[in-house]
């Protein structure tokens, strides 16, 4: 069985990457390549799979909720990615990479007995980025 | 192909283990186990797997399954309070997990068609938390 749990959390970022000149940042990325940067209130689904314990869950929801808010959402809520998320150095703020940054934040710190499967997160509405761990 | 098809309804429920003390409970249940029960706005997508009839073009009668899902979830479940009124929940703790688990049993056993069978159930408690229960193999971790 899965459990499937969604949580919202807002920050600002810029694509740009130094391995390319100012004009090809700019075409590659657009709007999204705007200095001054922009922000999004980006929607994480967390999917975690395992057997229905003795206690009829898969896993514990406090358990579940206190893990993704002090590994993942502590860190990137009203942040912004570029400067201050030290899991995202290194790395074009992509919603891709933002999501490989999740699967490492929560895999490094990961105790549940039920094991992380998916990690979903929508940028806005119209885009969304599916992780299957 | 798959075929989903929603239904809601609301209930009402605790979720505590009689066994465990109140402490206990809320430590494995937090806020859902007070004692004097809450509620949800449950939506279940019941979704079938298989291939359209060659002559009606169909996987699955809609209007059936509708009918199905009512009298087997619908009709029992809403506006009950699911630990009281609805069995196995005097038993097992209707957690959102057990809840599905129970739909599929109930459902499963309904929906036998040669081309068809029931391949997942999804039940969201709210919008932003749901369980998929796909039968047996998914009970013990596929």
């Amino acid at each position: 069985m899965q459990l499937t749990s969604r949580y919202r959390f807002a920050a600002s970022h810029r694509l740009t990457t130094d391995a390319l000149s100012p004009e090809e940042n700019a075409r590659i990325y657009g709007k999204c390549n705007n200095p001054h940067g922009h922000g999004h209130d980006y929607v994480l689904d967390v999917t975690v799979e395992g057997p229905i314990d003795e206690a009829g869950q898969i896993v514990n929801r406090s358990a579940l909720n206190a893990l993704v808010t002090s590994q993942v959402l502590a860190r990137v809520d009203h942040r912004d990615l570029n400067s201050e998320v030290p899991e995202l150095a290194g790395h074009v703020t992509t919603t891709e990479n933002l999501a490989y940054a999740v699967e490492r934040m929560l895999k490094s710190r990961w105790t549940l007995p039920a094991r992380l499967v998916r990690v979903r997160i929508a940028e806005t509405a119209r885009n969304t980025f599916e992780l299957k761990v | 192909m798959l075929l989903t098809r929603k239904a809601e309804f609301s209930a009402s429920h605790v979720c505590a283990n009689p066994a465990l003390n109140a402490e206990e409970n809320f430590a494995i249940y937090g806020v859902n186990a007070n004692p004097h029960g809450h509620g949800h706005n449950y939506v279940v997508e019941v979704t079938l797997e298989g291939e359209p009839d060659p002559v009606t073009g169909m996987v699955f009668d809609l209007r059936e399954l509708k009918e199905i899902i009512n009298a087997e979830v619908v009709d029992p479940m809403d506006h009950r309070f699911l630990n009281g009124e609805v069995p196995p929940f005097d038993k097992v703790v209707p957690t959102t997990e057990n809840i599905a688990r129970e739909i599929w049993r109930r459902l499963a056993a309904r929906i036998a068609a040669p081309n068809a069978r029931l391949k997942n159930v999804r039940l969201y408690e709210t919008a932003d938390l749901y369980v998929d229960f796909e039968g047996a193999q998914g009970d013990i971790g596929r």
